[in-house]
């Protein structure tokens, strides 16, 4: 993997702020687009666009084709076995909702609960309180070791009454950065009868997904960290799942016939996407992986593994800097905090010298109580993060705590 | 490095969010309010007691927040002292307006005291960090407990 041709095709890496060259370390909030991401929605909008599913005529048909192919692309990269599994939302929110509305409501009985784990994203937490206020499940809450990883024993202990219908859970923390043992976390959840979702908003961005390998029942993740565009999201869930299933959304698109008595839903995946779909977004998200696939996820993962040792040595070394987490099995995102010096201050010294990183909760307030503090600043590290990036984060950081002592 | 932060880091910021005068909860108090941030997790809770006349004897807080927000509180405490509360409305508007602008009325002692805050209007996503103690307070006056600055 050639870094230097990879930033090339970044445009908005040539960007300065405030006077000074972008260092781009929030890519785990929202990632840069590549080149080829951008050129093919300009592509569609320009020479080839039209209502999908629609029309009768060329252009709806080559529209068509291109948002059908999207799916494909996507059941290759998660390894499904049926492209009818691939259901496409707004965002990982959205994926997540559905399945709250339309699993927990239509499939899990009151009285069930749902698993969530301690350091889930609001967007995996929020869903479910709904669901139990509106529907009697009950919520339980796995516990995180002072480490930042699941604590497996008590994990396996809240399965053990066999009343959890479905495990939702984080394949990688956005805030500690930890992967969480997917595969075992399947295996328990179906040895103890209940199905199992995975969170892979940040987990699809560095490491390579297959859900038959993980054997997960839902997985979803969100175009918009995946190098393409805003406004479309995946769900893909097993066939007998989604069959059995009611409708989310009504709407045009999800119906195969209509009268006021009743309406029949269309076939899968359609059942589920009620409504004009995000037909550009679709088109840039199937650019954002080719992009994906043409650089490697083995070259992905090396690259940065190798970014975030180098991040964990430097900040190791810089004298009151306090980084977040010490999971064992971890990528490329690193919350820390810094004594004298509150996280927003933090970033915005770091914005000063063109440093873009988060401060904040991370839309992860239960972790960051369970963590005992009110906010963390983090770096975070995309395909095209350079170690002379991180670098320079190491020496800004060291300055800020100059100025702040 | 950071010379042209200088601006919205002045001397008396960086004293008051490191050392705050008025960090503390008061021991008798006639009105209370906590105030939150739920983007950022800054929290405040201010505690105010008025004289017989209904001007504002003491003001105390405390605080969980950047070096913005303590001192933004710290300052707000001690102008606060010897006003009635429609006096410390107008002053929160005027404060809220010189956040957001920049600029704050000539000629008034408290704005004057304020007004090394007056760079945070340059950085939109910090505005809320300087408000928020005066949010918590204008709750404590209305008797409101708490208020969000978002
Ligand atoms: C772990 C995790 N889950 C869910 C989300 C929600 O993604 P979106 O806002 O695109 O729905 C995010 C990012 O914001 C995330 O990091």
């Amino acid at each position: 993997m050639n870094l230097a041709d990879i930033r090339a095709q970044f445009p908005i890496l040539n960007e300065s702020v405030r006077g000074k060259q972008l260092v781009f370390l929030d890519s785990a909030a929202s990632a840069q687009k590549p080149r080829a991401v951008i050129d093919a929605m300009v592509h569609a909008m320009e020479h080839q666009y039209a209502n999908v599913h629609r029309g009768l005529h060329w252009m709806s048909e080559r529209t068509t084709e291109a948002y059908e192919g999207t799916r494909d692309a996507i059941a290759a990269l998660l390894n499904a076995r049926d492209r009818h599994e691939v259901v496409f939302t707004g965002n990982s929110t959205g994926a997540i909702n559905l399945v709250a509305h339309s699993y927990g409501r239509g499939i899990l009985r009151p009285g069930q609960a749902v698993l969530i784990s301690g350091m889930e994203h609001h967007s995996n937490i929020v869903p479910w309180q709904m669901l139990r206020d509106a529907h009697g499940i009950e919520l339980r809450v796995a516990p995180i070791t002072d480490a930042g990883e699941l604590d497996m024993t008590a994990f396996e202990a809240l399965l053990a009454d066999r009343k959890v219908g479905l495990v939702s859970i984080t394949h990688m923390s956005n805030v500690l950065g930890t992967y969480t043992p997917a595969a075992r976390i399947a295996a328990l959840a179906h040895a103890y009868g209940a199905k199992v979702l995975f969170d892979g908003s940040q987990a699809i961005v560095h490491r390579k997904i297959d859900v038959q390998a993980l054997d997960a029942d839902f997985y979803v993740f969100t175009g918009h960290k995946l190098y393409g565009p805003t406004g479309i999201g995946v769900l893909w869930a097993r066939r007998a799942l989604l069959e059995a299933m009611p409708p989310f959304m009504g709407g045009g698109d999800m119906i195969s016939s209509v009268s006021y008595e009743c309406s029949t839903w269309a076939e899968l995946p359609h059942k589920f996407e009620a409504g004009t779909p995000a037909i550009l977004e679709s088109i840039g998200l199937n650019a954002a992986i080719g992009f994906m696939n043409s650089v490697g996820y083995d070259a992905i993962a090396a690259h940065e593994a190798s970014l975030t040792d180098h991040a964990l040595s430097r900040l190791a070394g810089i004298e009151g800097l306090n980084v977040i987490g010490r999971a064992q099995d971890r990528g490329g995102v690193v919350s820390f905090t810094m004594q004298g010096a509150h996280a927003h201050d933090i970033a915005t010294l770091l914005d000063r010298q063109g440093i873009a990183v988060r401060a904040g909760q991370h839309c992860a307030e239960p972790l960051m109580r369970r963590l005992g503090l009110d906010s963390t600043a983090r770096a975070s590290f995309g395909i095209y993060t350079t170690h002379d990036e991180i670098d320079t984060l190491a020496d800004t950081l060291i300055r800020v705590r100059e100025f702040f002592a | 490095m950071f010379d042209d932060l200088r601006d919205l880091y002045q001397e008396v910021i960086l004293d008051h969010g490191r050392r705050p005068r008025h960090g503390v909860r008061l021991a008798a108090y006639d009105a209370t309010a906590k105030g939150d941030n739920p983007m950022c997790g800054d929290r405040v809770q201010v505690w105010v007691r008025h004289e017989a006349d209904g001007r504002i004897a003491e003001t105390g807080f405390e605080a969980r927040g950047c070096a913005i927000s303590i001192a933004s509180a710290d300052l707000m405490a001690e102008v606060v002292g010897g006003h009635s509360d429609a006096e410390i409305r107008d002053l929160a508007g005027k404060f809220r307006n010189m956040a957001r602008t920049g600029t704050a009325p000539d000629g008034d002692a408290a704005m004057e005291r304020l007004r090394p805050l007056a760079g945070v209007h340059e950085y939109p996503s910090r505005v809320k960090c300087a408000t928020l103690a005066w949010h918590a307070l204008l709750a404590a006056l209305d008797g409101k407990g708490d208020s969000s600055s978002e």
